[in-house]
């Protein structure tokens, strides 16, 4: 077992946000907006995808070094179940459920002949002898058959779960007596796993996504881009939120000079182009590795370090907005009769900050974060374009689209890449703002009234 | 209301058919009228046009057009050969004792104190027409001193409307020549001359704390002008290797009043620098600068009679390459060079007709670029189609993976680093290398000395017999079991390090850290673990990877030279123990000290190509190949690719001023040009059709209710 | 309000103080002087002499922040941080590492990117505009749900895969327009077209989605039932009295970003290499040129604050309720 920094922090993170939850249930006016949230079929369904993501994210947390083979490199559970595809490279490009490369070679043919011609690949579609005529059929047939199992299996799962239910909890069984938001979730769920199963199945045959231009598997690729995606998401929220919330309700609640130093402080933040400021952070972390070789051996290490340091850095840059927000919203609920009065029989000052204050902005801050997690997933692409995001050892999709830019201009196109980074992460920017959109119309007071 | 909206229809079709003859992609606007324009690109902005900053190819494009140094290389002839430029005749060259006597010409080494080379020019050259050289009636300068208003209005050098000219005399390469000692104008090759130009260090201390504009008046104890139209140049002991540098663009003559001229203060506000307005004798000059979006050369009116050469190599007839002989030089009005940044956009516009030539991305190869049977190359069917022509060259090049022998454990003289030094060379497939990552454009490296260079050995005289056995008739990689038996004689069996008990770590730095070098890396890390060594990729910023250079904290890398001149010393040296990077800021990047190479060096540099030098250079070779302090890696080959109307293609790695060979056939590609770039209407046509459609269905439905 | 104004420009400056010594610290801590001068003087062939001279040159011959060398306050002005800030407050940018003076240079892209970015700004805030209003107009119909599903498809895609994909369909298959480039004049139009659209296309879904909250927070309004009460249908409701007044902070908010389309857009501009400063800036970054990053943060953060006293200005412009103080 080894653990990274990013690890750590995502423990921690899966700690506090438990801990979270169980705040919310156990609090009454928290109640109302989480059963509407958990009325929505949207939020139900996108929370389901996500928790998917996030699984698979969990998964890829986990680091340890193998110890059977020559690998010297920690990996990952995600990492040791994909062992297959990880290992199953090919020579250079090759298109999705191909057997062949994606471009000619000189072939030395078993008797000696040496021709000119498409290559049969190491891996993909290894199986199939005569890939002209069984190819399509084989291709048909391992979908379907991947599908249905993967449907048996999703059923399976579906009848044990309606089982201990029965079981333990004394509900009636049988679709019809679940709520519907229940039903959607269980739906969501079963689509999951048959995919996923499908794609599992079938990566073992071919190369669903195809390969890339070293002939590594652009499946895995996208896989381990999840946890990129990820961290960058959660963990910058996790950085930034402690600076926003301290100085924007001690800026609203203290006002005078306090207000005046954090307004300036987060007016000059402001004020630098983000861009600029990332890139000469990140220029900074370079020289701080370079001087610091001995602790940055592994190479996971070090592109984890650099994954971090983007983290703490967007979360720098990010956190003036929900900070100016929270002042905002302090400035009003310091003129509340209950804030007031609470001044008035001598509380301490502290006390009302923890006690009234803080959970009346909670609503803000959850909304900003779901808010602020699509926005950063998108980001990284972007960054990565500039070359000032995360390492280039790093798998993200970010780093995936901005090395499919050349193969766009190649002849035919090589579209896999491309396509399956953005497949992935549509899915996922997709299902994070459709849940914003739940988790905002369930806590915002104004939005309620509708 | 329906009747209207289909009224509009054939109103569509019309309006896109006139569309037809349209090329809505050119991204040229302006009408080329009668003038032949050729259509380049460039990808960075040139940092210097100052020839005597200048010293990189990027800049070369621009200023060997327009900057005439006294020689140049022979367009057609191989091997490469100098001929006059705007010199009247080859040097003189004089060899000289200590006291000055005159030695004879095949006088020996050590007796030779001083060499010195007489050189002539032409008469009747003149300078590109230049404010800077304007005068009034009365003979005096007219922007030599100019107002605040004057700087003020002028925004490019352009507004300066009165242009002069004068004649070329050998006091503007005189005057080029303190401008490479001065130390203000930061020369790349001052440091070099100060060891060989006599007088060379005196001038520079001398004019440290002067302004540009005084040198004029000064001069330089190893430079004499003796007339209008010859002078001489005295440097210490015997360097033949001088006159490549005299061909160079650093040579070329500038004429005092350009340094005048733009030291004027507040014209460097205005981006008004010698190192962006250049002045020159050559063909062309440089009539739009605009390093943001586009550069343009324009025929130089003032050009000297040049004319194309009348003989060539064996088979330049055939080729077609001597239609043009004794034709007056250049062949084309105008140059286009327009700032490409990307590849994609560059490669697209080059299929499209509206670049005349380009280079080849890794990532287009196998759009452009067929192997044949025989491991030859063609280009593929569609480029053929096309009429595009292939031109393919080993560059004079070194792309070689270093070992730091200052390094513990793969530098020093020991016999277990050599060992393992020789273990690692065979393990890293740059065959693999070469196909994977450069589509197969290299040639895998025998030794130090490129092909096209004196010295380099082909077929099995130059194997490099510590990492390739001659089979077959081609060199043969080494099995990687030999290698695992070189890393058990250097004490790493099965790359295990007896220190820790674990696999050896090896550094490998580099600068690349973006995305697109990533499979090299991991390709990299491939080729250390055939040894069961751990290579650990230690990737920063272009700054840190120098430093580290500097001061010999790197263990491995890789790093290329290209070469200044065609002659064996130019890459030797960089093996040379005095050129240690870490001991005395040389070139020597690996920091290799071997006395018995050194001394074969110090022999072989001043050395006449003789089948001595030959035998010497040999020699030498065999010594690096045996301690191995480089992998020699590859030569790059150069393909580039030419539209069918490029004419005059000859590849010549040496000589930077080969446009003013080109010849375009415009109505060629005017034709092409217009067959290629037909926009595709049709699906305009049917998002019409579509709008039209649903707008009619809404308003049918609309009238239904109303109806109701 | 004039009096408002020139405290506003006071505020500024220990603001522009501030920004720069950040990025002065950031920067110098990753690049010393002679990093700088090596990365300028390229790789071949550099000894420590030139070195020296690249930084006298240059002006980084002197202590980063405290002369301990020099006389009284020199201490302070003979540093690398006074000389190089001073110039920056006084709008006079200087020389760029690579040679080149920044002022001249920043003047001359400046254009580029406001040709750019002023069309795509206006055609997306009438784009924008126009489909949130419908969906308005629409509401809780099909169409407004459609168009919210529409919205969020939208906004979940990254925006390299809009250009991306926009250029290579209507560039290199269709043929509509060149791939890349930029002219002056009139003639920049067909250069600009594909970027803009593809600017407009990638901003909409959340800008509809924006304007569609401020729209239905005004209809929501008391007076916009008493419109509705007196009889004016709905179109009339929405373009007589909801419009004009969720204009306010739709313009309020478009003030402030309209100085800091002098910067440009980074991506943008490189994909399409248009001269602007967005690719001035990157090509900055890519190429360590501290000299042009620190003058473009500089103007960035002037811009920006500008725009903020730009916005206050307009608040009371447009709503004679707010007061300046």
């Amino acid at each position: 077992m080894a653990i990274l920094w990013t690890d750590a922090l995502i423990y921690l993170l899966l700690i506090s946000m438990l801990g979270l939850v169980f705040y919310m249930r156990s609090r009454d006016h928290m109640q109302r907006p989480l059963s509407k949230l958990a009325k929505s079929k949207i939020g139900v369904a996108s929370l389901v995808i996500l928790l998917f993501f996030v699984v698979i994210g969990l998964l890829d947390s986990i680091h340890f070094k193998p110890t059977n083979t020559k690998q010297t490199e920690i990996i990952s559970v995600l990492d040791y179940w994909a062992t297959n595809l990880r290992e199953h490279s090919e020579k250079t490009y090759s298109a999705p459920f191909s057997t062949h490369l994606y471009s000619k070679e000189i072939i030395v043919a078993p008797d000696g002949l040496v021709y000119w011609d498409y290559p049969r690949l190491e891996f993909g579609g290894r199986h199939i002898y005569l890939p002209e005529r069984q190819w399509l059929p084989d291709v048909l047939k391992k979908i379907v058959f991947g599908l249905s199992q993967g449907v048996v299996i999703a059923g399976l799962l579906f009848v044990g779960f309606l089982t201990t239910r029965y079981v333990f909890l004394r509900k009636k069984t049988g679709l019809l007596f679940l709520s519907s938001p229940t039903k959607t979730a269980l739906i969501v769920t079963g689509v999951i796993i048959a995919i996923t199963y499908c794609l599992v199945y079938l990566s073992a045959y071919y190369h669903v996504f195809g390969t890339d231009k070293v002939g590594e598997d652009v499946f895995y690729q996208a896989i381990k881009s999840i946890r990129t995606g990820l961290v960058l998401g959660t963990l910058t929220t996790l950085i930034m939120l402690p600076m926003a919330i301290g100085f924007g309700i001690l800026a609203g609640f203290f006002g005078g000079w306090i207000d005046d130093i954090i307004q300036y402080i987060y007016t000059t933040l402001n004020a630098i182009p983000s861009v600029l400021l990332i890139a000469a952070s990140i220029l900074m972390v370079q020289v701080y590795m370079a001087s610091h070789e001995q602790e940055f051996t592994s190479i996971i290490v070090r592109a984890d370090m650099r994954l971090l340091f983007l983290c703490l850095i967007l979360g720098v840059t990010n956190w003036t907005g929900l900070c100016r927000l929270l002042r905002a919203e302090t400035l009003k609920l310091r003129e509340m009769e209950y804030v007031q009065a609470a001044h008035a029989l001598g509380v301490k000052k502290s006390m009302i900050l923890i006690r009234h204050i803080l959970p009346n902005v909670m609503h803000i801050v959850l909304i900003s974060v779901v808010l602020d997690f699509s926005s950063l997933v998108l980001a990284e692409a972007v960054l990565s374009y500039i070359n000032i995001g995360v390492d280039s050892t790093t798998y993200s999709w970010g780093n995936m689209i901005n090395g499919a830019r050349l193969e766009m201009a190649r002849e035919p196109i090589v579209w896999w890449s491309l396509s399956a980074a953005f497949l992935f992460m549509f899915t996922l920017v997709l299902a994070a703002n459709l849940f914003a959109d739940t988790v905002q119309d369930a806590f915002d007071p104004r939005r309620s009234a509708d | 209301m329906r009747m209207r909206a289909y009224q509009l229809l054939p109103l569509c079709f019309l309006l896109l058919n006139s569309c037809n003859d349209l090329q809505l992609n050119n991204p040229y606007s302006e009408d080329e009228g009668k003038h032949t324009v050729l259509y380049q690109s460039f990808s960075e902005r040139p940092k210097h046009l100052d020839p005597a900053a200048a010293y990189s190819e990027n800049e070369y494009a621009f200023i060997a057009q327009i900057y005439e140094p006294l020689f140049q290389y022979h367009y057609l002839k191989r091997p490469y050969q100098l001929t006059p430029l705007t010199a009247s005749k080859m040097p003189e060259i004089i060899y000289l004792d200590r006291s000055g006597k005159v030695l004879s010409e095949n006088a020996p080494e050590q007796d030779i104190a001083y060499t010195d080379y007489v050189l002539n020019i032409q008469p009747n050259v003149h300078f590109q027409p230049h404010p800077a050289l304007a005068k009034n009636a009365q003979g005096q300068y007219i922007y030599h001193q100019l107002s605040l208003e004057q700087i003020q209005a002028s925004q490019t050098l352009n507004d300066f409307k009165e242009v002069g000219t004068r004649e070329l005399t050998v006091e503007d390469y005189v005057h080029q020549i303190k401008r490479l000692a001065h130390p203000k104008i930061q020369s790349p090759i001052a440091e070099i001359m100060k060891n060989y130009i006599v007088g060379f260090d005196d001038f520079a201390k001398q004019v440290a704390d002067k302004p540009k504009t005084e040198i004029k008046a000064l001069s330089i104890a190893g430079v004499e002008i003796i007339s209008q139209y010859q002078y001489k140049i005295r440097i210490k002991g015997k360097y033949p290797q001088f006159i490549f540098w005299l061909s160079m663009p650093f040579f070329a003559p500038m004429p005092w009043e350009a340094d005048v001229f733009y030291e004027q203060p507040g014209l460097a506000d205005k981006n008004i620098t010698l190192d962006w307005y250049p002045i020159g004798t050559g063909p062309y000059l440089l009539a739009e600068n605009n390093p943001n979006r586009r550069m343009i050369l324009q025929k130089n009116p003032n050009f000297h009679v040049e004319n194309y050469p009348t003989e060539g190599e064996e088979g330049d007839q055939k080729k077609g390459l001597l239609e043009d002989a004794g034709k007056q030089l250049p062949l084309i009005d105008k140059v286009v060079f327009m700032l490409e940044k990307e590849t994609i956009p560059y490669w697209t516009k080059f299929l499209q007709g509206y670049y005349d030539a380009s280079g080849i991305a890794s990532d287009s190869f196998d759009q452009a670029i067929q192997f044949t049977g025989s491991g030859g190359v063609a280009l593929t069917d569609s480029m053929k189609q096309k009429g595009i022509q292939l031109q393919t060259s080993v560059e004079t090049s070194d792309f070689y993976m270093g070992f730091n022998m200052l390094d513990a454990t793969v530098g020093g003289d020991s016999e277990k680093a050599r060992k393992l030094r020789q273990a690692i060379s065979i393990a890293v497939d740059y065959e693999e290398f070469i196909s994977i990552f450069r589509n197969g454009r290299g040639l895998v490296a025998q030794g130090v000395i490129p092909p096209g260079i004196y010295g380099h050995a082909d077929g099995e005289a130059g194997v490099n017999s510590y990492s390739f056995t001659w089979q077959d008739n081609k060199a043969q990689r080494k099995k990687i079991t030999e290698a695992q038996q070189l890393m058990i004689e250097a004490g790493y069996p099965n790359g295990i390090d007896p220190a820790t008990k674990e696999a050896l770590i090896l550094n490998f730095d580099t600068a690349s850290v973006s995305v697109d070098d990533r499979p090299m890396m991991n390709w990299y890390r491939k080729q250390f673990e055939k040894l069961g060594i751990k290579l650990v990729i230690r990737a920063t910023d272009y700054n840190r990877f120098q430093e580290k250079m500097r001061t010999g904290n790197e263990q491995i890398f890789v790093w290329g030279w290209n070469a200044d001149y065609p002659d064996p010393e130019n890459f030797f040296f960089l093996l040379y123990g005095p050129n240690s990077k870490v001991k005395f800021g040389g070139e020597n990047a690996v920091n290799y000290q071997s006395a018995e190479f050194d001394k074969f060096f110090e022999k072989m540099r001043n050395m006449d190509n003789t089948p001595e030098r030959y035998q010497i250079i040999q020699q030498m070779q065999e010594v690096v190949r045996h301690d191995a302090p480089w992998i020699f890696g590859f030569h790059p080959k150069s393909f580039s690719l030419f539209h069918s109307w490029y004419g005059n293609l000859k590849p010549n790695l040496m000589a930077n001023n080969r446009l003013k060979y080109t010849k375009l056939d415009v109505l060629t590609r005017l034709e092409k040009r217009k067959a290629w770039n037909q926009p595709v209407i049709f699906p305009l046509t049917i998002g019409i059709l579509m709008i039209c459609s649903v707008a009619t269905f809404i308003i049918y439905r609309r009238k239904k209710v109303v109806i109701k | 309000m004039i009096q408002y104004i020139i405290r506003r420009f006071l505020y500024a400056i220990p603001l522009l103080i501030g920004v720069n010594i950040l990025t002065f610290v950031l920067f110098f801590v990753v690049n010393s002087p002679d990093d700088m001068a090596r990365m300028q003087l390229g790789q071949k062939r550099v000894t420590e002499q030139a070195i020296s001279n690249w930084k006298q040159q240059h002006g980084y011959n002197i202590p980063l922040l405290w002369n301990s060398e020099a006389q009284d306050q020199e201490k302070v002005t003979k540093t690398i941080f006074y000389q190089k800030s001073v110039g920056l407050f006084l709008f006079n940018f200087g020389v760029s590492d690579s040679g080149r003076n920044i002022g001249a240079d920043i003047q001359e892209r400046m254009w580029p990117s406001l040709a750019l970015a002023l069309p795509t700004l206006v055609v997306g805030l009438v784009v924008d505009v126009s489909f949130a209003l419908m969906m308005v107009l629409f509401r809780n119909s099909y169409i407004e749900r459609t168009g919210l599903v529409i919205c969020v498809v939208l906004l979940s895609i990254s925006s390299l895969f809009y250009i991306i994909g926009g250029q290579f369909l209507f560039a290199k298959v269709l043929k509509w327009v060149p791939i890349s480039g930029y002219d002056d004049g009139f003639s920049a139009f067909k250069f600009l077209i594909l970027p803009v659209l593809i600017g407009v296309f990638s901003g909409s879904g959340s800008g509809v989605r924006w304007y569609r909250t401020l729209f239905l927070e005004e209809v929501e309004k008391d007076y916009v039932r008493t419109a509705r009460a007196k009889g004016l249908t709905e179109t009339q409701v929405l373009f007589k009295h909801v419009l004009p007044n969720a204009l306010i902070p739709i313009l309020t908010g478009v003030v402030v970003i309209l100085p800091l389309l002098f910067m440009g857009s980074l991506i943008m501009e490189s994909f399409f290499s248009i001269p602007g400063l967005g690719s001035y800036t990157l090509d900055a970054i890519n190429s360590q040129d501290f000299a042009i990053v620190r003058s473009m943060v500089f103007l960035g953060s002037v811009l920006y604050v500008f725009g903020l006293l730009l916005t206050d200005i307009s608040y009371t412009l447009v709503d004679p309720r707010v007061r300046l103080s």
